[in-house]
């Protein structure tokens, strides 16, 4: 199999890529929002505590 | 809890603990991490590349790989949302509260991923994007489910009560999962049979089924990888001012 007939998936090119590129984009979103908003709510409580620390 | 031993009652409460938990997530993510990342690159290669193309649906069929792990996943994550729902309700358990609503985007996610590529599927095998029968319209339901449960948590301040609120809104909904999954027996429906799960044998050829039941594996463990992350996120917005926290801070810094 050369690397063009892979990606061609046998005519399906549209149907096969589509599905998996859009599973990759909300699997990917699901894993890192909440670890960018952790890091956004640990930052903003840091700050707080400097901020109220005698 | 007067029924349960006093050892494993007090062993739930350590773990169960905010501390507790984000500590065990953090060492349990790593390691959940890696298998994630071997399955995928396995479930991938054997499915894309290794399984040969199906005799009647030629390279179109790959779709399955994503496509049916992601349906057993939506069905997976909201029962394990109900049985959260329980124990949050029967026994005011905190943790259960934020693993329930930790759970509802993964599980949209998956939803969604079932119907788009089941929709992407449908049209060169069955000529339609969407037809509205029985397994499609139960699993889109389910998905209303899921972001009624998102919305309501959402829309109720006092994060206890909006707990209590979703609780009973996954029981009820479970209801849902048996119809979604025998919707392929009870009605005539364009959407095939079981394939996998027939008791006698299934009707998939191993080449096939190895790396479906690979990625099935591989999407389990992306979704303990997912939920510990949201819950971490979760026990930090409930109690941001609480001691333990504080030490998180101190000890990353």
């Amino acid at each position: 199999m050369t690397v063009q007939e892979f990606f061609a998936m046998g005519g399906y090119a549209f149907y096969v890529w589509t599905s998996y590129g859009i599973t990759a984009v909300v699997l990917i979103v699901n894993l890192l929002l909440p670890v960018m908003q952790r890091k956004q709510w640990l930052r903003r409580i840091a700050l707080k505590l400097k901020r109220t620390a005698p | 809890m007067a029924f349960i031993p006093e050892p494993i009652s007090r062993f739930f409460h350590r773990t169960a603990s905010p501390p507790h938990f984000y500590a065990l997530a953090n060492r349990l993510i790593p390691w959940l991490s890696v298998l994630l990342v071997l399955g995928l690159a396995y479930g991938l290669y054997g499915g894309l590349y290794l399984a040969p193309a199906d005799y009647q649906q030629g390279d179109s069929y790959r779709i399955i790989y994503i496509h049916v792990p992601a349906a057993w996943m939506s069905l997976f994550v909201y029962v394990v949302m109900a049985i959260m729902g329980g124990i949050a309700l029967i026994w005011r358990m905190k943790l259960a509260e934020v693993m329930l609503i930790s759970s509802a985007p993964i599980g949209a996610g998956f939803t969604f991923i079932a119907l788009v590529t089941g929709s992407l599927w449908g049209k060169p095998m069955w000529g339609a994007w969407w037809v509205w029968d029985a397994r499609l319209t139960s699993e889109l339901i389910l998905l209303f489910l899921y972001l009624g449960i998102i919305s309501l948590y959402g829309a109720i301040e006092d994060k206890r009560s909006a707990s209590r609120a979703v609780s009973i809104l996954a029981l009820v909904g479970v209801v849902n999962i048996p119809i979604i999954h025998y919707s392929v027996e009870w009605w005539n429906t364009l959407h095939q049979g079981a394939t996998v799960s027939k008791l006698d044998k299934p009707s998939i050829h191993i080449s096939m089924l190895i790396p479906l039941l690979t990625m099935a594996v591989a999407f389990k463990l992306y979704y303990a990888v997912a939920v510990l992350q949201a819950a971490k996120l979760e026990l930090i917005k409930r109690e941001p001012s609480a001691q333990w926290v504080k030490n998180l801070l101190e000890t990353s810094a």
